[in-house]
């Protein structure tokens, strides 16, 4: 299928898959596992092809019609650099975590259910990056959302259902201020499709409208990517949830839900005000902060990692407070590499924990005699996630902090190194009580994990390594086209109604 | 259908239940085959049908004869039904557009009128009184289970 008619198979994928795994997977052995391998594999392939689709269009924009409707009556799907940009992370991620969830899932009783779960989430995740309405992207984030509840308790043990709970109850909360600040919207502009918005906030002057949907939008959007005083749900949620949801989760569910949304919506349609702007770069470097803090005082592996998470959520908003293209680089570049090392800080944790190394760190030890793979692996991804030079991680902060004195935010500046140190101690922590020291007796029998698990590991690693290339001119389109479309701000309403004209 | 439970509510109710539990049913199927002329559709009509069922077993019991329908039966109806809609949507490609309407639209306020509409107006609604009813079955499932402790 040629051209432009990929867009909406993003969702169709996943979706069919979705449904024909939960009918056949219970009659037909390895069938999930073979759809579902199949399903993310399409996903890239096909998110390669409208990146070149992309390239060779002239404006960089590619929009679809649904069933043919003229926007703003009907709704369309526009894939610009950022869409692109976080479609791609999506399939990516998806695919390595689905090829580890082949070998890691065979421990739970129903693959089939999981594979059901997994393709809905990514439907979600897709269908949130790609649509040009403001209603279909709250449809969509939930689907993603709901999925993911269900996938938290897949264990139906009892921290499990507790965590999940507790997730379901604040994810709810966040859908309601969204849903809230949308129908004000959809009040006030009487359309509900994102560019059209856009132009009707443009001279349609509310004196305080705009600041109060803002900040319903933060609320929201601020407890789906857990910001610091929305945070409470993420440690339990991803703590208790399998590995490869946990990986999924906070390798990509925050952003595509959270940030993606957050950036689309404040600097698209609102516009980002300079008082939206501070409040967003005050909450992220709390968010370092005790993010950092609290990640340092856990035992708990998982938890640790997601404390971190909350961390370095805090850099990317803080990059992208900042307003200024450097500051914008810098934040979406780090989104790219965070997601790939925190899957695969998860994905080393769900193997430890699938070799029976348990959760505990203070009962794990010596376990790199046993698992020499995953802890090499691992201590690449604790080098790239605090920022150690040769490795993606450094190059990102580096160009978030350098953003930050350019503006003149030096305090920022220094609360971001002062969040990278306390990363790097709490993951030399996890190097030191889990992967050197006595081997115990206990972990004698610990085996390395299987090689499905190591082939979607090793290749996530090899991207932390050589991330950086990543700023190499030739390639650096990838995130530039992103950051242009961030840096243009409420323009993308006249760029994409021009477009759609057409 | 009346006598054959002892589980259930009393006479009166039963009684009553069983002359109106097809209009309701009946009712809810209007709504669904009525989506594209007047208020409602798949999903409203749906929760109607689902609810007859719901209402035949609080009054005749979990265990009557006209609700056994198996959990396994009504998930995979229920997956049948999001793949008839997303089928309906892909249908579109074949004049060039996801989602196209390709049938012929009809004279206005007929039945048979607005293309794929109502179609995907009956998937909707075999989806969700499925939907609806299985998780029902489930709750009623997860009480038949705490009486087993």
């Amino acid at each position: 299928m040629a051209g432009i008619n990929i867009i909406p198979l993003f969702v169709v994928i996943p979706l069919g898959a979705a449904f024909l795994i939960s009918l056949f997977g219970k009659f037909i052995r390895r069938f999930a596992d073979i759809a579902a391998v199949v399903t993310s594999l399409s996903l890239l392939v096909c998110s390669f092809r409208v990146m070149m689709f992309l390239q060779n269009t002239p404006g960089k924009l590619l929009i679809y019609k649904i069933g043919g409707w003229q926007p703003p009556f009907g709704i369309c799907l526009v894939i610009d650099g950022l869409s692109m940009f976080i479609l791609f992370i999506i399939s990516l991620i998806g695919f390595f975590v689905t090829v580890y969830s082949l070998a890691y899932m065979e421990k739970y009783t129903d693959k089939s259910k999981f594979f059901t779960l997994f393709s809905l989430m990514i439907c979600g995740m897709n269908g949130a990056a790609i649509t040009g309405d403001l209603f279909n992207l709250f449809v969509f984030l939930e689907i993603a959302s709901i999925a993911s509840y269900a996938l938290v308790a897949f264990g139906t043990g009892h921290e499990e259902l507790e965590a999940s709970f507790k997730y379901a109850i604040m994810g709810s909360v966040a859908s309601c201020f969204i849903f809230m600040a949308i129908a004000f919207l959809y009040g006030f502009t009487s359309t509900l499709n994102m560019a059209d918005m856009a132009r009707t906030l443009s001279y349609k002057q509310g004196n305080s409208f705009v600041p109060f949907v803002g900040v319903l939008f933060l609320m929201g959007f601020g407890l789906k990517s857990a910001l610091i005083p929305f945070h409470a749900w993420l440690p339990d949620a991803h703590s208790s949830a399998p590995a490869p949801v946990s990986a999924m989760l906070s390798g990509v569910l925050i952003k595509a839900l959270g940030v993606y949304s957050l950036i689309r919506i404040f600097f698209n349609i609102l516009g980002a005000t300079q008082g939206f702007l501070s409040a967003l770069m005050f909450l992220s470097v709390v968010s370092i902060i005790i993010g950092g803090i609290l990640s340092l005082s856990q035992w708990n592996l998982k938890r640790l990692m997601a404390y971190s998470s909350i961390g370095q959520i805090g850099y990317i908003l803080l990059g992208i407070g900042l307003g200024t293209p450097l500051g914008i680089f810098g934040a979406l570049f780090h989104l790219l590499n965070h997601s790939v090392m925190k899957s695969l800080l998860f994905l080393t944790a769900g193997s430890i924990d699938y070799a029976g190394g348990g959760k505990d760190l203070r009962d794990m030890s010596g376990i790199s005699k046993s698992m020499p793979f995953t802890a090499k692996v691992n201590l690449i991804a604790s080098m790239a996630v605090s920022g150690i030079p040769p490795f993606s991680g450094f190059f990102s902060k580096l160009i978030i902090i350098v953003a930050c004195i350019q503006k003149g935010y030096l305090g920022y500046g220094v609360c971001a190194v002062v969040g990278s140190i306390l990363t790097l101690s709490a993951f030399m922590k996890v190097q030191k009580f889990a992967f050197f020291g006595e081997r115990k007796d206990g972990a004698k029998n610990i085996k390395e994990a299987p090689w499905l698990m190591r082939f979607s590991m090793a290749f996530l690693a090899l991207f932390c390594v050589i991330g950086g290339l990543m700023l190499l001119p030739s390639i650096r389109f990838f995130i530039s086209d992103a950051v242009q479309v961030v840096v243009k701000g409420t323009s993308y309403s006249s760029i994409i109604l021009e477009a759609i004209s057409k | 259908m009346i006598n054959n439970s002892k589980s259930g509510m009393s006479l009166i109710v039963r009684t009553v239940t069983g002359l109106v539990v097809c209009f309701i049913m009946l009712f809810g199927i209007y709504i669904i085959l009525h989506g594209h002329l007047s208020p409602g559709g798949g999903f409203a009509g749906g929760v109607m049908v689902a609810l007859s069922f719901v209402l035949l077993v609080l009054v005749f019991g979990k265990d009557a004869n006209a609700t056994r329908i198996s959990k396994n039966l009504a998930s995979n109806l229920d997956s049948i039904g999001a793949l008839m809609f997303l089928g309906i949507a892909l249908l579109g490609f074949a004049q060039g557009a996801f989602f196209r309407n390709i049938l012929g639209k009809g004279s206005h306020f007929d039945l048979f009128s607005a293309g794929t509409i109502p179609l995907s107006n009956i998937a909707i609604g075999l989806k969700v009184a499925v939907g609806l009813f299985a998780i029902f079955l489930a709750l009623v499932i997860l009480e038949k289970f705490k009486e087993g402790q």
